[in-house]
């Protein structure tokens, strides 16, 4: 077994400068790097770019990032829920490009895989294909899309081992999987941090060759962007 | 009287069928899994990773893990699953997906549909609402017929920035159902009191009226 685990947050960031490439798991707030976001903060990296699906809210997720004006340029497919986005966006100081949202998780999911580009149907015919090589296949329009180039993968798992083997819960998988192994170096965070051996290797979503790095993150919020309920009746 | 948002829900709803697997877009269309027939069986597909998606839970209840693509709190059925992103947008690319209902700023008659950017005003972005109307076979939106400003929604030519081209099957407004047919829109039914040469005026687009145009029954 080849161990992945580290001490915590900081010796799974180590390495973390300015202008890098970082892709971060979650949609909206649910299943995003909780303990590594903050770690980013604390570190003050300055003119990343972050491919995300989406940008966090003011005070919470990547919006803690905006906050602090270290993001260059943020690559998602649905922002502003967020006043400080929007500001930075309007004023310029934060370039955004909005790419469709199938076409951002399979650019991460080609990252993993070594391919290095794809066509896709999404886009063809609008401004996201502007710029773009576009080809026909069985009698339709498609656009070719290339594999993202990261530095660091930040992920949020539910268990996971030292072996770095993850199993995600519920909804907060999402970009999560796709991204682990799509960077130069994946850092996973787990709920709980297991011995090998306790997860079932038939219940693991992604093994552990696409992580470097796994810990246990110390606690998480998990806050709720749109509380909805219905009433017992 | 125009359709109530609900009413054109529960109009869409009608387009359901058994065995169908649909994806359901914010505002609108999500309301139509209230109108579902119950003697049917259908899954609903939340591109954020969801299949077999339930109601709202329980006071209580909700999970910050468990989300619909609005992030909204939700619950499963019987028979869900959860998966990745890449694998989510592998069912509606691959057309796996049956059956999507999408909100709409404009459509024009060929198909064209905008429905995620208005220039000048803050961009929110298309989630997955490009790569839903670029590879769906059958795509209903649910839309109202005119802006606040009484102007045609229903346009020859989209104004706006597009999400897709050559894609919408089908209308239903708060005026009337509308299918398009090569290059037109053509109209199907109208809304209960509400008359052709009503549904006319609010159409810009070229409109194939063909005999008598029944009264939709909700």
């Amino acid at each position: 077994m080849i161990n992945k685990t580290v001490s915590g947050v900081q010796e799974a960031c180590q390495g973390v400068k300015d202008n890098m490439t970082f892709m971060l798991g979650g949609f909206g707030l649910s299943g995003i790097p909780e303990n590594s976001i903050a770690e980013l903060v604390r570190l003050n990296v300055k003119n990343v770019t972050c491919v995300s699906n989406n940008a966090g809210v003011d005070d919470f997720g990547l919006g803690l990032l905006l906050q602090k004006r270290q993001i260059k340029k943020m690559i998602s497919s649905y922002v502003g829920e967020n006043a400080e986005f929007e500001r930075q966006m309007l004023s310029g100081e934060l370039d955004v490009e909005l790419i469709p949202q199938g076409t951002l998780a399979q650019r991460c999911q080609a990252a993993q895989s070594g391919i290095p580009a794809f066509y896709t149907p999404a886009g063809y015919g609008t401004e996201v294909s502007e710029g773009k090589e576009s080809r026909e296949f069985h009698g339709k329009m498609h656009i070719l899309e290339k594999a993202f180039e990261a530095d660091f993968a930040f992920v949020k798992a539910w268990k996971g081992d030292a072996a770095g083997n993850l199993v995600f819960k519920g909804s907060a998988r999402n970009f999560n999987p796709n991204m682990c192994g799509a960077a130069k170096i994946t850092v996973a965070e787990v709920e709980e941090l297991l011995p090998v051996g306790v997860l079932d290797p038939n219940h693991i979503h992604i093994p552990g060759i696409f992580v470097q790095r796994i810990f246990q993150g110390e606690s998480y919020e998990k806050r709720i962007e749109q509380l909805t309920v219905r009433k017992r009746s | 009287m125009a359709l109530t948002k609900e009413q054109i829900a529960k109009r869409i709803a009608m387009e359901v069928k058994d065995g169908y697997y649909v994806n359901l877009g914010i505002g609108i269309p999500t309301l139509v899994a209230n109108f579902v027939r119950d003697d049917i069986n259908v899954d609903f597909q939340s591109e954020n990773g969801v299949l077999g998606m339930g109601p709202f839970p329980f006071e209580g209840e909700e999970d910050p893990d468990l989300i619909n693509a609005g992030k909204q709190t939700i619950t499963t059925l019987p028979g869900a699953s959860f998966f990745d992103s890449a694998m989510s947008f592998s069912m509606i690319r691959g057309k796996h997906v049956d059956l999507t209902i999408l909100g709409a700023m404009e459509v024009s008659q060929n198909g064209d549909i905008a429905n995620w950017k208005i220039p000048g005003k803050m961009v929110k972005g298309m989630g997955g609402a490009m790569d839903l109307v670029a590879s769906a076979e059958n795509i209903i939106v649910a839309m109202m017929h005119t802006n606040r400003a009484g102007e045609s929604k229903l346009l020859k030519k989209c104004s706006l920035p597009l999400t897709g081209v050559n894609c919408v099957k089908k209308i239903v407004s708060n005026l009337a159902v509308i299918e398009l047919v090569g290059d037109s829109f053509k109209l199907l039914e109208r809304a209960p009191g509400v008359s052709v040469d009503e549904i006319i005026e609010a159409t810009e687009g070229d409109l194939i009226i063909d005999g008598e145009i029944p009264e939709m029954k909700l």
